[in-house]
């Protein structure tokens, strides 16, 4: 049993569990920051997805051991703080879209969102039908049209 | 799309004011109560036949899933309240289950039109299970708005009729009808507000008494039929939208079960259960008659647990059976299609199609949080039915069903899964075995291999066509048994005496209710036999039989009209039995742009349905051309693309347009997985599908790039049910265009099922993946 410190939604934290143990489950059942969702364990669901130095990536695939100090990991609760205003702008359009229908998934599909709109704008253009196709985050209640709607319009606005 | 779906628009027919009864109950501030199931709408008329051979109605025409499911509600129902708490907030215990169709939503929606109070000041919980409800408590069948909304409607206007009366006394003797209400105040003529809160005490009363309450007309409403968003849209945006998993019980630890390698097999002993008991974190390991149920600090170490576990296990029934021979019982199940006697110059149009088994899971498999002590017991989960779960729970346990409070938490969808309580009973098992509280979650491989089916299915279909008459239309279904054992059963049995036809299994009565007659094509019959045994797990997915029938159905629909030399637009305008059909399938014709040129490869299909006394037609466009069936996608599905849908949706009532959109896109997202990808595959006695990479559910980069939902204007006083209704259109149009595009009509769905695996099967023992290590090098 190792003790872990990171950084989560801007406040430090320290958990003490076993090295291998993945992140998803030190959020969740040590620290009870439930936003990240489980769907599968195995990366392929995308519903943990949250970020790491403000970069997208799926916790339950990540040994808590792998995170230090200086890592600042930012779940669905920590969002909105990460830019103006009340919520981040990918938040307010999934509202204005009235995207969610379970609402599951949700926090899995505005943390890879925000992210694929950080790495086209670090291209220097405008997202395309192409890079909305490359979200592998499931939707089973078939928010799909929604989804891809509200990044148009906070594309614009981030 | 905001006016039209208002009633009381110019030309129709306004309806009177209804009266209905309802109860103020003796309560400190005012609290008033109504029956479910009361004054619920008639049946529906048979439509006059055109010119066509006429149809005589099926069963499902005359009296339907949901008229039976509000009949069985009347001599059963019991009271539900409304009540307005001293801050002005009116707060209503849903008998129902929300897994994302919107129903607190509307429910709130409905309150605040009814009572003049804001939308944000009403606030709707959901019902703890009530077993005095008998088999109103079940979410399904899309019944809930049609079951609820009178009774809803009635207890708020009571409630509005009280605080007009407290009102117009505290006002100094004022007459009640020279007071009104708005944005939740009562106003004098001289303009004095008084706000609901400052009456709910003065409007409570002492003894419960019975009392008429008159409901708004049409023209009077203001919310309901205007778009709404979702009132907890912003929890769900933010993380704070709790579903079973995330509610903090105390004590109640990580809890995984060890399934079986085979589907339904039994542990005969666990040959390590003192070093996984000594793993770290883990604190228990028990039998239950699951599997081997582990309860730890964390989920991981759960799943730590479970795969080191050392376990003999027996096995299931399924033996080593795979696809091939579920079929060939199907096949020898077949019931025959006999068709009357035709004139010699008839053609025959024959067809037959075979469904294969899909998954009904959700995204949150199944969860539930248990406390079980001795002598009680308490759970929290997403259950459809939870009078059937608290039965079940109880009876499991050997405890009495009083001693067993069923908490029903928001479920994160459903799909037909969550009317089963899998995951209560190993829960409340486990925390048994434990002697300590459980929040049991099942891993997403078991819910996979382990969790239910929608069982597989062939249509046959024969019409006798001359001339440019269809002369009959039969349709023979057989399916792998559908387990129904939510209470569908006691609610059928309830209405049985009612309906038009004879002695039928539960099945039998849910497809006969669910399937009506949608064209003149003379003499009409649609039959099921399905196949009795229990080997398989399965359940309905949502809209039920359906989706098959519809595809099925409107394939060869396509195909009569190529006989008859007839475009599939025209033709189905010739024959739709009903004018509202007609109206839908108009619809999308011309915003779809029916006809337009096509590329090569590229093509339209349309396809119609009626249910849920509602009606809808879709038109789709299809992309089959090689550069984009050969499309990559890592360890995905891809194939031809629909790559444009127009649907159009008749609901009578949409009491939230905005709602019932969302619905019809999902059920639209639901139709491309069931046609072009995503089924389950038996081999050798077991499900291959074990995760979301395996399981080719719709994906982004399988979604059209636009997709259009017409909310038709308002043609009733009335709302149909939504939850299901997009899928059954959606499918038909999906596969209409395939056939269109291709020049083939598939006979095997979904398309690819039999045109190999684009995933190596995860082993089966352990029965659960790893987690991998490597999230961080796919940073980017
Ligand atoms: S739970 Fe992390 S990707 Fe599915
Ligand atoms: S909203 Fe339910 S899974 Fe996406």
């Amino acid at each position: 049993m190792g003790k872990h410190t990171f950084k989560v939604n801007g406040e430090s934290v320290t958990v003490e569990v076993e090295d291998d143990v993945r992140l998803l489950w030190a959020l969740r059942d040590i620290l009870g920051v439930r936003g990240p969702k489980y769907g599968c364990g195995i990366n392929v669901c995308k519903a943990c997805t949250s970020h790491i130095n403000g970069k997208a990536f799926n916790p339950c695939a990540v040994p808590v051991g792998e995170v230090g100090e200086a890592d600042e990991v930012t779940t669905i609760e920590g969002l909105a703080d990460t830019a103006d205003g009340d919520l981040h702008p990918m938040q307010q359009a999934w509202i204005d879209y009235d995207v969610a229908q379970c609402g599951y998934c949700q926090p899995g599909q505005i943390m890879a969102a925000v992210d694929l709109v950080r790495r086209v704008r670090a291209e220097d253009r405008a997202i395309t039908e192409d890079d909305l196709d490359t979200l592998r985050n499931i939707c089973r209640c078939g928010t799909y049209p929604r989804i891809r709607e509200a990044i148009k319009s906070a594309s614009s606005k981030m | 799309m905001t006016e039209d779906n208002r009633g009381g628009e110019p030309g129709r027919r306004e309806v009177g004011r209804r009266r209905l009864l309802g109860y103020l109950v003796a309560a400190p501030t005012l609290a008033v109560a109504v029956r479910l199931g009361v004054d619920m709408t008639a049946p529906s008329e048979a439509q006059a036949a055109g010119t066509p051979v006429p149809t005589p109605p099926l069963p499902a025409d005359l009296f339907d899933l949901e008229d039976t499911q509000n009949y069985a509600a009347k001599p059963t129902a019991h009271l539900i309240t409304l009540e307005l708490r001293e801050d002005g907030s009116v707060h209503f215990e849903l008998p129902r289950m929300e897994v994302g169709q919107g129903i607190m939503t509307s429910t709130a929606m409905i309150i605040a039109d009814e009572l003049d109070v804001p939308l944000d000041q009403v606030v709707v919980t959901l019902a703890k299970a009530r077993p005095e409800l008998q088999m109103n408590q079940l979410t399904g069948g899309s019944n809930t708005t049609m079951s609820t909304y009178y009774p809803i409607r009635t207890a708020a206007a009571l409630a509005r009729g009280a605080l007009l009366e407290a009102a117009a006394l505290m006002l100094g003797g004022l007459k009640p009808n020279s007071l009104k209400t708005e944005n939740g105040a009562v106003i004098a003529p001289d303009g004095t507000r008084v706000s609901y809160g400052e009456l709910a005490g003065k409007a409570a009363v002492s003894q419960t008494t019975a009392k008429e309450a008159e409901l708004k007309s049409a023209a009077e409403r203001k919310v309901v039929g205007t778009p709404v968003g979702r009132t907890d849209a912003r929890d769900a945006v933010t993380g704070a939208k709790q579903f079973a998993m995330d509610l903090d019980i105390p004590g109640a630890l990580p809890t995984m079960v060890c399934k079986p390698p085979t589907i339904n097999g039994t542990v005969r002993s666990v040959r390590n259960a003192a070093a996984v008991r000594a793993m770290p974190g883990v604190a228990h390991v028990a039998v239950i008659a699951t599997g081997v149920a582990v309860r730890a600090r964390t989920f991981g170490q759960c799943i730590d647990a479970v795969r080191a576990l050392d376990v003999d296990w027996a096995p299931g029934l399924v033996g080593h059976d795979s696809d091939d021979d579920v079929l060939a019982e199907l096949k020898d199940a077949e019931l025959p299609l006999a068709v009357p006697e035709i004139p010699a110059l008839a053609t025959t149009v024959d067809t037959s199609f075979t469904f294969m088994f899909s998954s009904n899971a959700a995204l949150e498999t199944g969860c539930t949080v248990a406390d079980v002590t001795a002598d009680s017991a308490e759970v929290w989960g997403g259950f459809k039915a939870p009078i059937v779960a608290k039965q079940e729970i109880a009876s499991t346990l050997g405890l009495p069903a009083d001693a067993v409070t069923v908490n029903v938490v928001q479920g994160g969808g459903s799909f037909g899964r969550k009317l089963f309580q899998d995951g209560g009973l190993d829960a409340a098992l486990a925390s048994q075995a434990f002697g300590a509280p459980v929040r049991l979650m099942w891993h997403r491989a078991d819910d996979c291999r382990q969790g239910r089916v929608h069982p597989m299915s062939t249509s046959r279909v024969r019409a006798t066509v001359l001339g440019d008459q269809v002369l009959s239309y039969e349709q023979r279904h057989t399916s792998a048994r559908t387990d129904f054992g939510h209470g569908y059963g006691e609610m059928i049995s309830a209405a049985a005496s009612q309906l038009p036809v004879g002695d039928y299994s539960i099945s039998q009565w849910v497809y006969t209710l669910t399937q009506a007659a949608h064209y003149n094509f003379g003499p009409t019959t649609s039959l099921l036999n399905e196949l009795t045994d229990r080997r398989f797990n399965t359940g309905a997915m949502r809209n039920i039989y359906s989706p098959n029938t519809a595809v099925a159905r409107e394939l060869t629909v396509d195909k009569i009209a190529a006989t008859m030399g007839k475009d599939p637009y025209e033709f189905r305008r010739t024959f739709v039995r009903e004018e509202r059909s007609r109206a839908v399938l108009d619809k999308v014709a011309e915003v779809g742009r029916w006809g337009r040129d096509m590329p090569p490869h590229h093509a339209q299909g349309i396809g119609i349905h009626n249910e849920y006394h509602a009606y809808t037609a879709c038109l789709m466009e299809i992309d089959t051309s090689p550069a984009t069936v050969n499309r990559k996608v890592r360890q995905a599905v891809t194939g031809p693309r629909v790559t444009k849908v127009v649907f159009a949706v008749d609901i009578g009532l949409a009491v939230n347009p905005k709602g019932l959109e969302a619905q019809m896109m999902g059920g639209i997202m639901d139709a491309l997985a069931i046609v072009l990808t995503s089924s389950v595959h038996l081999k050798d006695g077991n499900f291959l599908e074990a995760s979301w990479d395996n399981y080719a559910y719709t994906r982004q980069w399988n979604v059209p790039f636009d997709v259009e939902v017409i909310v038709m204007p308002s043609t009733s006083e009335d709302p149909g049910g939504a939850g299901e209704l997009g899928v059954a259109a959606a499918a038909s149009a999906a596969a209409n265009a395939y056939a269109r595009a291709t020049g083939t009509t598939p006979t095997v769905f979904p398309i690819n099922h039999n045109s190999g695996l684009h995933f190596e099967p995860y082993p089966y023992s352990p029965p659960i993946p790893q987690s991998p290590t490597n999230g961080l090098d796919y940073v980017r």
